[in-house]
This record gives C-alpha cells, structure tokens and sequence, in this order.
C-alpha cells in the first residue's frame, strides 16, 4: 500500500505558496513599533591600529540615538566571538585562536572590520552619522595570500598567532607513505589552488533585536540556519543573556549554503545594543558589506602526490595544504580544511595509505568557514584532478584508472586510512551509468567534428565522495568539536487530527516543510495538508544543532521518525484499550491500527481524539499525543557519485560552453525526488560557478577586496549555465532509521573537479580555477 | 519632501517621501509591501524587479518620483481574485525555486519576458533572465517554468 503525498513522492512544495505570492517573512520583512536602525562604520583598511575614535560630533548628528564602539561592549563584560572546533598541531599544541571582539578594539585586521555601531531613528540618518565619526587610523602593512601569510618576515596580524600561524595537522600514517613511495614504479604530481569563493546567498544577512523590560528577555531575529546553536554560543560565550532569557528567531531566510551557520558580530552587536537603548534595533546588510564580512569558502594552495605500482594500482597518495582563515577564526573555521578535508582524501579508492598535513593561517582577509561541502569539494578536487593527471601520466583512460582503483560494492564496512568507515556503495555502477548517459565511448568522434569546427573538446569525470548526516557526537567529541551534533524533533498531534512537527533543522530553501510531512503523511496517515513544520524559533522548538553538512534528513529526519516511533507505541495501546485487545495483536500501517485478523481497526484521528478526550482510556496511560525525541547519528552517511562533463571551447576567445553534463548519483533513500533534483542543480551550479566564474580577488599591496560587488564578482546567470542530466542509484544508508544520505552538497563537491578535468583535457594543459576565457586564451596562446 | 502619487496593484497610493527615496524603498517601507525584495546594491540582481506601466523595471534604479502617476504592480498584485498567474502556477509546479528570495523579482521578469517573447526558445528564456541572478536552482527548473508557462500564457 502506498500513501498519497509519502515518501517517494515528488509532491509539490507547501512552503511554495507564500514565496510565490511575496508573502513570505524575510528578516528585512519584519518591523517593530518603535524600531530603530543600525548601520556599521567598517574599516577601510586591511590593516591598522585604532589610536582613537572621535564620537563627539556623530553622536550630535540628527536622529541619533545612540553610538557604541567594542570598548563599550567589552566594558559591559561581553566575550569574543568564538571557534567551537579544537584542533591539535602535529607538535600536541592546540591551535591559535586570537581574540575576536565584535567589534574592533585596538586594531583593524580585514577591510570592512567593525569599527562602530551607529543607531538612529532612520537608516539615512545612521549613515549620515558614521560619516562624522573620527578615526585614527595607524596603517600597517596587511597581507592577503596564504602561503605570504605563513613565509618567515610576514606582517604580524595577531600577537597570539606567532608567523599567523593557526595550526599545523596531520592526519594518516607518514612512515606507511613514505615507504610505498620509496618503492613505487609511478610517481604522479600536482600543484592545486582552490579559489576563495563568497557564497553569496540571496537574501543579505540581517538582524533585528528586542528586549522586554519587563520579563528581561531578549529576543533576536536573525538569518541563521541553526538558531539554537547561535543562542547557545551568545549565552555561555558571549554572555549576552542567559538562554532561558534569550529567544532567537530565524524566520524565512533566503538561502545560506553554510554561511548563515555562523554567529557573526553584527548580529551579537543588534541584540546587546537593543537592551542598551531598550528600543529595537534593526540591521540589514546591503550586497557591499555581506561582500566584506560573509564568512568566505575554500583558500587552499596544495600540493599532492600519487604512488602507483607497475599495473596503475594506488599504492600511497600524500597531501600538504595551506587553508587561509582570514583575519580571525570564524565558527567552525577549524574544522573545515582538517576533518571535513583530510578525512575525505580515500575518495572512492582503495589506497593502502594517505598522510595529509595541513598548514591554516591567519591573513588580513574576511574570515574563512564553511561553503556549501566545506572541505569535501576541497578534498574531491584533490584527488580527482590527481586521478586523471595520474592516468594521464600514464597513458590510461581517466575513468579506466578509477575503475581500476574503486572500492568494490562487497567491502562495505571499508575504513580508509584517514579514520572513515564508509557504510555502502556502488562506485563502478555510477560511473558506468555516467559514461552511458553522456555517451563517452561517443567522445573520440564528436571531438574531432568539434576541432572541424575549429574549436576544442574536453571531457571530464569527477568521482566524488562525502561525509554527511553530520556527525556522530562521540566521534566529533573525540576530534575536537565542542558540541554535539545530533537532532531533536517533536511530534504533536493536535485533538482534531492534524500535526504540528517542530524541528531543529532549519528550511532556508530546501523544503524541509513539503518533506518532513511527507514523512508523517507516510507513516502515520495524516494529509499532507494537515502537517505544519515549524522550525526557526527556539521559543517553539524543544531544541536543534540546525542545518549545514546535508544533514536535515539523515538526522532531523531521524529524529522524527523517533517520534513518530513514539506515537506509534502509545497508539497501539490506546487502540487495544479501545477494541478490547492485547497490544501484541494491534498492527499498525500507515496510520490505521487493526486487530490482527479481525475487521476491527482505528484511524490516527480516532486514537489522537481518544488521547486528548480520554473519557475510555487505559489506567496506566498519560493523556495526549505528543513525543519529543533526540537523535544522535551512528556514523556519518556517504554519498557518492560520478559527475561527468563535456565541454567545448572556442580558441579565439578561450570561452568554455558546457555542451552536456551527466550526474548519477547514490543518495541513499529519496523522499521527493523533485527536491533532490533541485539540490543537484543547485549544488552543480555553484561547482560551476567555482570551476569557471567565481573567486575573490583582493589587492596584494593594500589587501583592498577588488571583487565587492555583482558588477565584480561573477556569479553564475541563466546564460552561463547548461540544462544538466541528472539520475540516482540507491544503496540505503544502514545507519539511519529511512536509509537516506543527503543530497544539498553533492553538485558543489563534484562540479569543480568533473568541469576542471574536461578543460583540462581539452587543452592539454593544467589550469586553475576559475578557468575565465583570459586564463583559457592565454593559456592557449601559450607554450 | 515631496509627494509622490501612484497606482499599486490597483490601487490609488499617495505619500510624502525624500527626493531621494528608490521606487522599491517606497513599496517596501511606505507601502509595506514586502514581497519586492532587495538582493543588491548595483541593480545587478532584480530581486526588486515590478512592473511599472506593463514593463518590468528593476525598482531600485528608479526614484520613487519617476514613478508618479505610474501603474506600478508587485508580485502582490500578480495573483487575480485568489487565483495565481500562471507564471506563479509553473513555478510551483516545476520547482522553479527554493529559498524563494529572488523569486518575486524572477516571476515578474519572466512575466514581462513572455509578453515580449509569446513562445521563447530555451534560449531567450536564458539570455532575457540574465539580469535576475538565483543561488539556489541552477536556473534548470526556472527555465523550465518559463517555458511551461508560455505555453499556458495562451503564447
């Protein structure tokens, strides 16, 4: 039997309505009587000490109401912003963490540093106001490039951080890698830069804070993708209310992909102020600032080493990479280029062994953290451009010499050599199913009708892998991560029938309302129509660590299955109290209860009903219908995939058209096919916006960010991008409750790689991301 | 301070605003209608785009007092008597988008697209869209919205 609207369905989106209509809440939406607006005065250097700041005359400006600078914040006793990711260098020391106050104290260390927080009664007047303030500036000499950042001499950024170092990892078996090098018959290399991306959400970040004298709560709207997270570290780090006073809210938020995770100053900055004026207080950052001060992606500079016996079999594969973490440490920056990187490095490889060591550093950049697959595309991109200079060098077929080296589909459990244990798989079927899709064998004769054409064909393959469904708290606890990162989810039936899930998973895009109720109408009968999912309020949800690392379904998912597990227990025994059976004889599907092998049976409603008016009830059963359940994951989840690309490219104007793009990929059990669809897309385009358009350029000599806007920065449009072919394979992930893996970072690990590989090819020659049409004609016009 | 007068969505609107007030501050703060949105600062996204006596106009490259007298409509007034445009239809219908931030802007673009383009090839749909900018979608399904409602726009 299969339900209307269950899992399996790609049932149209609920959340779809009041986004339509432009009747959805977006932080800038929401206005308060009384409200007040704040705008942030921001370094204009990359680098300088503050001497003084001059407020006389601004505070004097029309409407102001206030201004407060990070002295007043640290005079009322509130911490810096925090890293909740411990790290360990190769020497046992832990990394360098340098103070972060919200706002600038002494010094300056990236352009767009707050520097003042002006609040007047318009937004107008707030600007008009910042512009009296007196700075004065020391300017010293920044520096923006990592590996400047980490050679002896550098300009000092931090005191705490001597030679800007943040640590020194290293994960793998050095002496195992050393020796299979020392006795390989192929050694292949490879020099990589990973671009500095702005993720670039649609919604610029903003922040609107409230107190209530009277209850002395604090309430905080915020765009945030996991609100309980941001209200646990504003709490016990920052001080700036206890949690049981301190209420945040993140209501529609348009979009995140990783960096909306973060507890960023500007919001920490509008709540405090909102109780120093006991007014609210309203920030919406314009396109400029989210430029400057949006926590970056990737900024990587890594050189890798590929081992390979006489017959092209993978002996040892060795890695040493410089991360770049701006000027301070963002929230889970730490982690990104370690555990979300190193871990990742067996791909889908059987390699006998791996050493990885990872330099990260502070530069006088935005802060670095997590972007959509935040280490994973690192990692992938890696190893499958290290695969085909491999098979390259030794005049194999790139996807033969990854067939060669897949893990096969029976060694599941199969733990690499960087501390994964990769749960299920069926690597050589995607692949397979990939170069049937876009026809590789075809490959050979379209080129040569291309270079007819007089233009160049390239074809590429990335097999990726990742770690999702993040993570299983003992195993981060154990690695150095300072919370634990399971879910919570409350299943409440209402008296009359319909059901309110509360999550901690947030929705910002990814249809999290339309699927959990897919879930609910599946297992317990319920129309879809009469499921509400609400999430974002830490006043409505019992608790959430949020939405990043694919992890929404595999773990918000299974904590409502927890639930819904729950409810069907106690179910049971109301329907045996009800039709005079015993429980062990109650059956339960989708929703209706019957006593085996009788025609007596019980709708949800009906027991729901019973629950809530239990006139006829169970002596030893408490009234109602609501379960709360935590989730805690058992293991990571490991999608995985081929991506394979084609693209033409015309050397007169070195410009790349992606002519076709095939993607299968393995996630597990799907619930809306039409949703994951989307997240491939979605993830694809990014990966190519990574591979062919985007990267933040900021000015060496005064660390200037030349890339601050949309006339700028390149960010990928309707015209730059193909339709793109995309199916699943199915191996269900054993370690959740629906068998599911996650799908919202797959198309950003794999496009880079799969696009890089297939203009490689092309040319011939190495490049580097972003491939822009100069980089390709010169490349071309080059020997 | 200078009056501006405008019909939104059908209906008669009037207030004091500052010279230099944009079109899309008016909408959003005078009018509080909040469904035009504000991606940019460079009139590069067309999250704010409306349609301004039957063009699509991006509502922050133009003064709220270049609009007066104008027949402004938002993503607001899309939707007739309860029932969604067909633009609107598609969207839902083929997935045409996610967080639902540059959607509005997106819709009314596509909206004035098809009246300019009856039947757009794949395209037209990508080069007209090129001055609304999405994260979410990869724009395959937008297309494809645009497309599907073409074909019910009685294009």
């Amino acid at each position: 039997m299969t339900v209307e609207n269950g899992i399996g369905a790609s049932v149209r989106r609920k959340e779809d309505q009041r986004f339509i209509t432009g009747n959805g809440h977006y932080l800038d939406d929401i206005n308060r009587v009384g409200q007040t607006y704040g705008y942030f005065l921001r370094s204009p250097h990359a680098f300088a000490k503050i001497n003084n700041i001059d407020l006389a005359a601004a505070k004097a400006a029309p409407g102001v109401v206030d201004i407060f600078t990070g002295a007043d914040m640290v005079a009322d006793g509130i911490g810096g912003l925090i890293c909740g990711w411990g790290i360990t260098s190769k020497d046992g020391s832990p990394h360098n963490a340098p103070p972060h106050n919200s706002m600038a104290v002494d010094a300056v260390r990236h352009v767009g540093d707050q520097v003042a927080f002006v609040i007047a009664e318009t937004l107008q007047q707030a600007k008009d106001a910042a512009e009296l303030i007196e700075v004065d500036y020391e300017v010293l000499t920044p520096v923006t490039n990592i590996s400047k950042a980490l050679a002896p001499g550098a300009p000092q950024i931090h005191e705490e951080a001597p030679g800007n170092l943040c640590y020194d990892w290293e994960l793998g078996d050095k002496a195992a890698v050393d020796a299979a090098f020392a006795n390989a018959a192929h050694i292949s290399k490879i020099d990589l830069i990973n671009n500095r991306l702005s993720p670039n959400p649609m919604e610029p970040r903003a922040a609107l804070g409230e107190y209530d004298a009277g209850s002395e709560e604090l309430t905080l709207h915020t765009t945030s993708q996991n609100p309980h997270v941001a209200r646990l570290i504003m709490s016990a780090f920052l001080g700036i209310a206890p949690e049981n006073k301190l209420r945040v809210i993140a209501p529609d938020v348009g979009g995140g992909f990783g960096s909306k995770i973060f507890v960023y100053a500007e919001e920490t900055t509008t709540i405090w102020a909102a109780r120093k004026i006991n007014r609210p207080v309203k920030w919406t950052a314009d396109r400029s600032e989210a430029f400057l001060t949006d926590a970056h992606g990737r900024d990587h500079v890594s050189h890798a080493e590929l081992a390979m016996d006489n017959d092209g079999k993978i002996l040892a594969f060795r890695v040493s990479t410089q991360a770049n973490m701006g000027a301070y440490l963002s929230t889970f920056a730490s982690a990104v280029p370690t555990y979300l990187y190193g871990t990742l490095l067996s791909g889908q490889y059987k390699i006998p062994s791996i050493y990885v060591e990872v330099k990260a550093g502070f530069t006088n950049t935005t802060a670095v953290d997590a972007y959509r697959g935040a280490g994973r595309p690192e990692a992938t991109y890696v190893v499958e451009r290290m695969m085909d200079t491999a098979a390259r060098d030794l005049g194999m077929d790139p996807t033969e010499f990854r067939l060669k080296n897949f893990i096969q589909p029976d060694a599941y459990p199969y733990e690499t050599p960087v501390i994964m244990t990769y749960d299920s798989g069926d690597y050589p079927l995607a692949m397979n199913m990939a170069k049937e899709m876009i026809d590789y064998n075809g490959f050979a004769a379209r080129k040569a009708q291309s270079e007819a054409n007089g233009k160049i064909r390239g074809i590429g393959t990335a097999a990726y892998i990742e770690a999702c469904g993040i993570a299983p708290s003992a195993a981060v606890g154990s690695l150095g991560a300072g919370v634990g990162l399971w879910e919570s989810a409350e299943v409440r039936f209402n008296p009359t029938g319909s059901v309110t899930v509360f999550t901690g998973s947030h929705s910002h895009g990814q249809g999290h309302e339309t699927t959990f109720a897919q879930i609910i109408a599946d297992k317990l009968g319920v129309p879809i129509e009469s499921v509400e999912v609400v999430h974002g309020d830490t006043s409505k949800v019992p608790f959430g660590m949020g939405t990043y690392g694919s992890r929404s379904l595999a773990v918000g998912g299974s904590a409502i299955v927890k639930a819904v597990d729950k409810i069907v227990e106690k179910s049971k025994k109301i329907a045996a109290h009800l039709m005079e059976a015993s429980v062990e004889d109650i059956e339960h599907e989708h929703g209706v209860f019957s006593v085996a092998g009788t025609d007596k049976q019980m709708t949800m409603g009906e027991i729901a009903f019973a629950a809530y008016v239990p006139h006829n009830y169970p002596a030893d059963l408490e009234p109602g219908m609501a379960e709360n359940a935590f989730y805690d994951p058992l293991n990571f989840t490991f999608p995985a995939g081929t991506h394979i690309a084609e693209v033409e490219i015309d050397p007169t104007t070195g410009v790349v058209d992606i002519v076709d793009w095939a993607a299968v990929d393995d996630f597990g059990n799907i619930i809306n096919p039409m949703i994951v669809e989307g997240q491939v897309h979605g993830g694809v385009a990014q990966g190519i916006g990574q591979a062919l358009l985007e990267g933040v350029v900021y000015d060496d000599e005064s660390g200037q960010l030349i890339t601050g806007s949309y006339m700028d920065y390149c960010m990928p449009r309707a015209d730059d991008l193909p339709n793109f072919r995309i199916t699943t394979t199915n191996t269900p992930c054993p370690s959740n409750p629906l068998g599911v893996k996650g799908c919202g970072e797959a198309g950003a690990i794999a496009a880079p790689a799969a696009l890089m590989n297939a203009i490689v090819n092309a040319l011939g020659k190495d490049i580097d991301m972003p491939a822009t049409p100069e980089k390709i004609w010169r490349a071309i016009n080059s020997n | 301070m200078t009056t501006v007068s405008m019909t939104v969505n059908g209906k008669q609107v009037s207030a004091e605003v500052a010279p230099n007030t944009l079109l899309v501050q008016f909408i959003r703060e005078n009018l509080r209608l909040t469904g035009t949105h504000v991606g940019c600062d460079t009139s590069q996204c067309g999250a704010c785009t409306v349609h301004v006596d039957g063009d699509s106009v991006k509502s922050c490259t133009m003064l709220a007092v270049q609009a007066d007298g104008a027949e402004v409509t938002t993503i607001e007034g899309l939707a007739q008597n309860g029932e969604l445009h067909p633009m609107q239809a598609a969207f839902k219908e083929n997935h045409g988008l996610q967080c639902g931030f540059c959607t509005p802007g997106m819709i009314m673009s596509a909206v004035d697209l098809v009246k300019r383009n009856p039947n757009p090839s794949e395209e037209t749909i990508r080069t007209e869209l090129e001055g609304n900018i999405c994260r979410c979608t990869g724009y395959h399904n937008i297309v494809k919205s645009v497309k599907s409602a073409s074909e019910n726009m009685g294009g």
